[in-house]
């Protein structure tokens, strides 16, 4: 169970926290210029990765604010937290 | 009766003796005693039937890897308790146990025949026999293996006790309190670090504690006086919590572990009412020492199973700690040291014993005390066979050969009535790798050990191989120094004597002269899994681990292999002949001993059990005869049954009186989100698919709500109260899901956007009038309100007061009918709905609940999204394209709407359905066909929403088809379990197409 440090709150348990998947997936700002398969790739795709993973998370019994989290999926560890908007951290790639 | 209790131990309170019940005959104990050790003192040591062959089973150990003595407790159909460890249950007056899994009796068990039958019954057994013929499972088989299944008995009636759920935070968890337990702690405590010490026994120390060999020796003290000096110290300590009886159940990463306290399981019965029996501690923890220590091994010869072999240690903590003796005539059989321990120990007692021993020779301070003390050591011999039903009498033994291969030599017969064994030990890994913790293995005594896994855990101990006790004592003390980055030196100066092993051999499957298929070498004793099982599950072709436990079931146990996996593993390396390091281990999955059910739950039972949402009117609802509906969480009025009316008949008057002249529906629960901001038109224009800019205050609109991938989300009516300020609805159910979607949207896409989201579901309660008298009756309410077409049209908006109660009116309808909705603050919701009953009264007002308002509704056609919708229906489908903007650039779903699959013609589509007989009724979820002729049948759909109207006096249906937009005046077919019924797709709108009764 994950410890999660909210930008906003500070650390809280993970349970409550939801989970909104992938980060940093802009909504393009004119869809209707897309083709079918660039639309499909905003609207589908998603990565599955082992190592360091960018992901959005809502405090939702919380705060509610959505912030960005960097998580080390081989081992679980998060090792930042930035809001959204934020760039996110260089050291990570 | 005999008497095994042989000597006084201060751990036994020979002052309270405590009488309880086995197997329905009466026996004593002492206040301190286990089950187990009190079964030992009074000579019992057969407690129960193994599981496939039904052999006579004794008690094994002293703990929590107890495989044979279960048992079930108490038999009160709500108390009774299976598969509980005597071993770990202590004893209370009262105490009611029963052994398990024999029929008629433990002494006596027809089952027992499968023990002759067992060359018929391998492992895989089931999997090989029950295959065919196939007609033969449902009935035959599954019956038969159901009947034979299982341990013990489910309590049948609910749990009457109280458990309850804690959580906490420590700087430091330390789990285990033996000595190197309590080093730790003492260390981190007296460190100033907040500190948590928990161990499942009664009182702490471990196997430490009853130690008092005097080869061992701490500051020129036994080591068991030593250390009940420290725990004395440690209870001092103001910034240490111990916690005894309370087992780590589950460790999860982020040092988030689970702990189990048993609170009220030793006392009698009359003790425990009206109090917590367990708690489970949900520990968060910055750092975790774990000292959980390690179990011995058994060893793995023919019948090596019998009532009276127990593990050597277990045999000497039976002794020194609970003063009973497992025998009189007792062997040791062992390839270690520590059975020297348990033999001096009995001489000590005057326990005649000798020892066998698996290694050539062996020279520690130990082995020559046993020697100088006369005790017979048979070096470099092996047990072949035992002898003896109920309980071991004897057994054989034979010289190993110098590979340690075979037997050799004569046979020589040993007369015993208890045996030890001793394999050597086994580090309690389990907490390291459930915290993600991986293992290295150590050939020099074939065990894993953690390996060094991060900076916030670490084990310490024989838990991490370390065994003697002046390895464990300085390990400790350095690594903690080290792990919590502190400089203790309370230690430095301790002085440790101890005898230190030199001598190892260890052989996983004993040699016999006797071929492996005739023996009974077993290596898990709750599932009787033999050496032979695995041995046959490599020979057909089983490789992996995991899947030789699977096949043979062998550590898939309510112990979980404790005693086994070792064994399993080892016999499979060697047979495969491999390095038993190179073949990984089987997954440690959390619970480390099993939790009850109470445990896991807590406090959220009966009414607790999820949270109940009711409305302000919820009472009147019930005094008037609702039967309730659950819609997510909310309760909300089904039908109102009146003089017992079942429910067809409560909805077709309730839906017939709606459309005559009034009806009231308490519409508070769906979703209310207050939208306030500069740009709150902008944002309901990118939500909805249709246009916002354009809608007057005081004005009210339908929208719906698409996903990015075009399918509809929710709908619902919005009203704008001012320039920017505007109240949206939702659905019921889709409420929270709503309001969290379009703060997302705000957050992470449109931070730009000026908007505010509030969810006001709970602030108003809303009464829903509708009928051609629903206008008179808010008249009679509201008689200030000029209620005319012109200045309050349908899709408009008024405020008014109620006796100075500020309301908000909506002239909106879900039914087809002229309808007004009337929100009030929520505290006043009762009082309104009660004003609302009394102003109709004269109009036959009458209450409908859910199923009425579904039902006229469908007769409008109009969806209910999650009904007639299931994520994957466009507006184009729904026939609602009138909904969708052509001239908005952008919506949330738009680009959605004309990808190559949602242009698709032959889409699922709603339609209406009209039944040939107009009395028939469809069922909910149907499948509809055209042709029922060839074979496989075209499935084209199904029916989503059905009722007979009373208003039409038919029955009505709305579903989706396959390109049901074309098939209208098409038949179809629905076939159900005994008839076809024959329908006709019709429009979606069966009732006032033209809306003249929005402005009746």
């Amino acid at each position: 169970m994950f410890l999660i440090n909210c930008p906003f709150c500070g650390e809280r348990d993970q349970s409550e926290f939801s989970s909104g998947g992938e980060a940093h997936i802009v909504r393009p700002k004119q869809p209707t210029e897309l083709s079918d398969d660039e639309w499909a790739e905003y609207l589908f795709m998603r990565k599955n990765i082992k190592g360091i993973q960018f992901e959005r998370w809502n405090h939702v019994h919380g705060c509610r604010k959505w912030f960005n989290v960097v998580r080390d999926t081989s081992n679980d560890k998060i090792l930042s937290v930035y809001k959204m908007g934020e760039k996110p951290p260089v050291n990570y790639k | 009766m005999p008497n095994y209790r042989i000597h006084k131990t201060e751990y036994i309170d020979e002052t309270k003796r405590v009488s309880f019940k086995y197997d329905g005959k009466t026996y004593f104990g002492y206040e301190g005693d286990t089950l187990a050790s009190a079964l030992l003192a009074n000579g019992i040591h057969l407690v129960g039937r193994s599981f496939k062959y039904h052999r006579p089973r004794g008690i094994v150990s002293c703990g929590a890897e107890e495989p044979n003595a279960i048992c079930q407790i108490g038999s009160k159909k709500d108390l009774t308790e299976p598969n509980v460890r005597a071993t770990e249950l202590e004893l209370y007056e009262g105490l009611e146990a029963s052994s398990q899994n024999c029929w008629p009796n433990v002494k006596f068990d027809i089952g027992g025949i499968n023990n002759f039958i067992s060359p018929l019954i391998p492992a895989g057994f089931y999997y090989k026999t029950f295959m065919w013929p196939k007609s033969f499972w449902k009935k035959v088989y599954e019956p038969l293996i159901r009947l034979s299944a299982g341990l013990g008995k489910s309590p049948t009636e609910p749990d009457p006790d109280i458990y309850d759920h804690k959580h906490v935070h420590y700087d430091v968890l330390v789990i285990g309190g033996g000595v190197s337990g309590i080093i730790a702690a003492k260390m981190a405590a007296k460190n100033n670090l907040k500190t948590l010490l928990v161990d499942d026994k009664k009182i702490l120390g471990g196997s430490t504690i009853y130690q008092n060999n005097e080869n061992i020796k701490i500051d020129d003290k036994l080591s068991s006086e030593w250390l009940k000096n420290e725990i004395q110290e440690i209870k001092k300590l103001s910034n240490l919590t111990i916690k005894t009886r309370t087992s780590i159940a589950a460790y999860h990463g982020y040092n988030f572990l689970l702990a189990k306290e048993n609170l009220t399981d030793h006392l009698p019965e009359e003790k425990k009412k009206n109090k917590i029996r367990q708690r489970l501690w949900k520990i968060r923890a910055k750092k975790v020492v774990i000292a959980t220590g390690s179990i011995e091994r058994p060893l793995v010869f023919n019948n090596n199973d019998r009532p009276g072999i127990l593990l050597s240690n277990s045999i000497n903590k039976y002794l020194d700690y609970y003063g009973v003796t497992c025998g009189e005539n007792i062997i040791l059989f062992t390839n270690n040291d520590s059975a020297y321990e348990t033999s001096i120990s009995l001489h000590k007692k005057g326990i005649k014993n000798i020892i066998v021993d698996l290694r050539k020779s062996a020279s520690s301070e130990l082995i020559k005390q046993a020697e100088s003390l006369g005790i017979k050591i048979y070096f470099n011999h092996v047990v072949t066979n035992t002898f003896g039903y109920r309980k071991i009498n004897s057994l054989e033994i034979m010289k190993l050969s110098e590979d340690g291969n075979t037997t050799v030599g004569n046979k020589i017969r040993l007369s015993c009535d208890c045996l030890g064994m001793s394999g050597g030990w086994t580090p309690m890994v389990h907490m390291h790798t459930q915290s993600g913790g991986k293992l290295d293995f150590r050939d020099e005594d074939q065990v894993f050990l953690p390996k060094e896994k991060s900076e916030d855990q670490i084990s310490v101990g024989s838990c991490n191989g370390d065994f003697d006790l002046e390895n464990i004592i300085d390990k400790t003390v350095n690594k903690i120094n080290k792990f919590l980055d502190i400089d203790n030196q309370d230690y430095q100066e301790t002085n440790i004597i101890c005898s230190k092993e030199n001598d190892k051999r260890n052989i996983w499957l004993l040699p016999n002269k006797i071929p492996l298929g005739k023996t009974k070498c077993f290596i898990d004793f709750q599932n009787d899994s033999t050496a032979k099982d695995i041995k046959l599950a490599l020979k057909e072709g089983f490789r992996s681990i995991e899947h030789v436990k699977r096949y043979t079931t062998t550590g898939m146990a309510t112990d979980q292999g404790k005693l086994s996996n070792m064994h399993a593993l080892g016999i499979i390396a060697d047979t495969a002949g491999v390095k038993m390091g190179t073949l990984g281990t089987t997954t440690f999955r959390p619970p480390f001993t099993p939790l009850t059910f109470g445990t896991l739950v807590g406090r959220n039972v009966g009414k607790f059990f999820e949270v109940v949402r009711k409305t302000s009117m919820h009472e009147w609802h019930v005094e008037n005869n609702a039967e309730f509906e659950n819609v997510g969480q909310w309760k909300r009025p089904w039908y109102y049954a009146k003089n017992g009316e079942n429910m067809h008949d409560a909805v077709q008057r309730e839906s017939k009186a709606a459309r005559d002249s009034a009806g009231i529906l308490d519409a508070s629960t769906l979703g209310k989100i207050d939208i306030q901001g500069t740009d709150a038109s902008e944002f309901l224009n990118r939500v909805y698919t249709n246009a916002w800019s354009k809608l007057a205050i005081g004005k009210c609109r339908y929208g719906l709500m698409l996903n990015e991938d075009g399918m509809v989300y929710d709908d619902g009516v919005t009203t704008r109260i001012s320039e920017n300020h505007y109240l949206m609805t939702t659905t019921t159910g889709g409420a929270a899901n709503v309001l969290s979607k379009l703060e997302d949207y705000l957050q992470t896409e449109w931070p730009e956007l000026d908007v505010y989201l509030t969810s006001v579901t709970d602030h108003y309660s809303t009464a829903s009038i509708c009928g051609p008298n629903s206008k008179k009756i808010l008249n009679k309410l509201f008689p200030n309100l000029d209620l005319s077409d012109e200045n309050f049209p349908h899709m408009s908006f008024k405020e008014d007061k109620l006796e100075n109660i500020n309301c908000r009116i909506m002239r909106i309808s879900f039914t087809g009918e002229l309808s007004y909705e009337i929100n009030i603050e929520s505290k006043y919701g009762n009082s309104l709905w009660k004003m609302c009953i009394e102003a109709g009264k004269e109009f036959n007002l009458t209450p409908y609940g859910t199923e009425t308002m579904h039902l006229l509704r469908a007769e409008k056609g109009f969806i209910i999204v999650g009904q007639d919708t299931d994520g994957t229906m466009t507006p184009s489908d729904l026939q609602m394209d009138w909904i969708v903007s052509k001239k908005k650039y952008d919506f949330i779903g738009k680009r959605s709407l004309y990808r190559s699959d949602t242009i698709r013609e032959d889409r699922k589509q709603l339609v209406g359905l009209l039944t040939d007989d107009p009395k028939e009724i469809l069922e909910e979820g149907a499948q509809i066909v055209s042709d029922i002729k060839s074979k496989p049948i075209d499935m084209l759909g199904h029916v989503t929403s059905s009722y007979f109207s009373p208003n039409l006096n038919k029955s009505i249906a709305l579903a989706v088809v396959r390109s049901g937009k074309t098939m209208k005046g098409q038949k179809l077919i629905i076939p159900m379990e005994n008839k076809n019924i024959n329908v006709t797709v019709s429009d979606t709108i069966f009732l006032d197409k033209e809306n003249k009764r929005l402005n009746a």
